[in-house]
């Protein structure tokens, strides 16, 4: 599975850094997603993406094959 | 479906007002009557009311007649505030501001906020008890931590913390409030032109090299001030008064610091005090939960019942610092999801953490139910809040 962030619809709300800040940061100048770690290994890793892609308040996460 | 009125009165601190409980239980998606007789969709359930407030064809800007907060100064020559626009100018200007609030930025502020918390709370211990947690706490910290944010010097934070307080305390006039709010517009306009002068190492300077305009940052300031100040307060006087209530959630948290992230975010989603950002205007057909809403209706999102709903939340009513349920609306959802809301977990964070630490025989000084709560809103919150130790 890969994560797959838009930046068009991210509203760099944080919540993704929240819940895995291992995964995702945020661009300090307009405090969008950046993705640290696109493909999460089953598990711990994949279930915080999917809890990323729940809370993320623009809709801007996915997970994709 | 029948169009009832409802309350927005909570009659129990620890519960959503009861005519909302009430309406979530018999008709999750129902219109209701406003006072001034308007008719208002309201969504009550988390699915529902995530849905709408991620669509932007539900309209934030309130300079249309229709919107359900539109106010008669609103006229095609109103400049709106952040929370009163919609895409694509909202998007510009969030993304403008967001990189100040991020949660790596944030992050750095940290040791500064705990000595701010700390210095607070060596003067409440040198004072007489009780002390009213309100004014000695809750309302002086998230004052000082913007007030540093956006530049304000040193000298002036008494200043700007008299007038923020002045602004959100239940003792002031209206004339007073109003002198509160003219006086802080006029320091941060003479801020921002001071900032022109002499950028510093802050917010108000970083926006003016960006290129934002003196003219346009002085509202900006003012917004990021009040957005983040009486709502904060509120928070900390309701976890801190909740935990000296609850006396076994209080041990949980200062036998494990760990689980204060875990606490925080559950004291957001349990009292979720803030409402009024979640009203909107419908500029299309759209359907919610098998019910259509037609354009030019209106629709109030109840995020108070959204973050009790069982099918999300199990056993909603009860307060649990394991359960880390980070997909509650208490910052609302969607594009106007609280600019804020990591700046406020942190001082939460840092300010539960450290009373409980420090003031281990902290105690209410009235019984619970004599605390006087803010029941009618806009915000909810607590008035006045005795404590001794």
């Amino acid at each position: 599975m890969r994560i797959v962030a838009n930046r068009d619809r991210c509203v760099g709300a944080g919540q993704c850094v929240l819940v895995d800040p291992d995964a995702f940061d945020q661009d300090d100048a307009d405090g969008l997603v950046v993705l640290l770690r696109a493909e999460p290994h089953a598990g711990d890793e994949l279930a915080r993406a999917r809890e990323a892609v729940n809370v993320c308040p623009g809709r801007a996460l996915s997970l994709a094959d | 479906m029948t169009s009832p009125t409802i309350s927005f009165t909570r009659t129990d601190p620890y519960r959503p007002p009861a005519d909302h409980v009430r309406l979530q239980a018999e008709a999750p998606i129902s219109r209701v009557q406003r006072p001034d007789g308007r008719r208002l969709w309201v969504l009550t359930r988390h699915e529902d009311v995530r849905a709408m407030l991620m669509d932007t064809r539900f309209s934030s800007d309130r300079r249309d007649p229709r919107h359900p907060a539109h106010m008669a100064h609103m006229g095609p020559d109103y400049k709106p505030g952040l929370i009163e626009m919609d895409p694509p100018d909202h998007t510009a200007l969030r993304r403008s501001l967001i990189g100040e609030f991020t949660v790596s930025r944030l992050g750095a502020w940290r040791p500064r906020i705990q000595e701010m918390v700390d210095e607070s709370i060596d003067a409440l211990l040198a004072g007489p008890a009780p002390v009213d947690l309100v004014e000695a706490l809750s309302l002086p910290i998230p004052s000082m931590v913007i007030s540093e944010l956006l530049g304000v010097p040193y000298a002036d934070h008494d200043f700007f913390q008299e007038n923020s307080a002045n602004f959100s305390r239940i003792d002031t006039t209206p004339e007073q409030k109003g002198a509160a709010v003219a006086n802080l517009r006029g320091y941060i306009a003479d801020l921002v032109q001071q900032k022109v002068k002499q950028p510093g190492d802050d917010l108000l300077s970083r926006q003016l090299a960006a290129g934002v305009s003196p003219e346009d940052l002085g509202p900006i300031g003012f917004l990021l001030l009040i957005a983040g100040h009486e709502t904060t307060a509120n928070m900390i006087s309701l976890s801190i008064a909740t935990l000296l209530d609850k006396r076994e959630k209080l041990e949980a948290v200062r036998d494990d610091p760990a689980i204060t992230v875990g606490a925080v975010e559950e004291l957001l989603r349990y009292f979720t005090i803030a409402e009024v950002g979640h009203q909107r205007l419908a500029l299309a057909d759209i359907e919610i939960g098998g019910v259509l809403i037609k354009e030019g209706e209106t629709v109030f999102g109840l995020a108070n019942t959204a973050n009790r709903d069982a099918s999300v939340f199990p056993e909603p009513d009860e307060l649990d610092f394991t359960r880390l349920a980070r997909n509650h609306l208490a910052f609302g959802f969607g594009p106007h999801q609280c600019l804020g809301q990591n700046l406020a977990r942190l001082e939460l964070e840092v300010v539960l953490a450290t009373v409980l630490r420090r003031i281990p025989t902290l105690r209410l000084a009235v019984p619970f139910d004599e605390i006087p709560f803010k029941e009618n809103g806009p915000n909810y919150g607590v008035n006045e809040l005795k404590v001794a130790w």
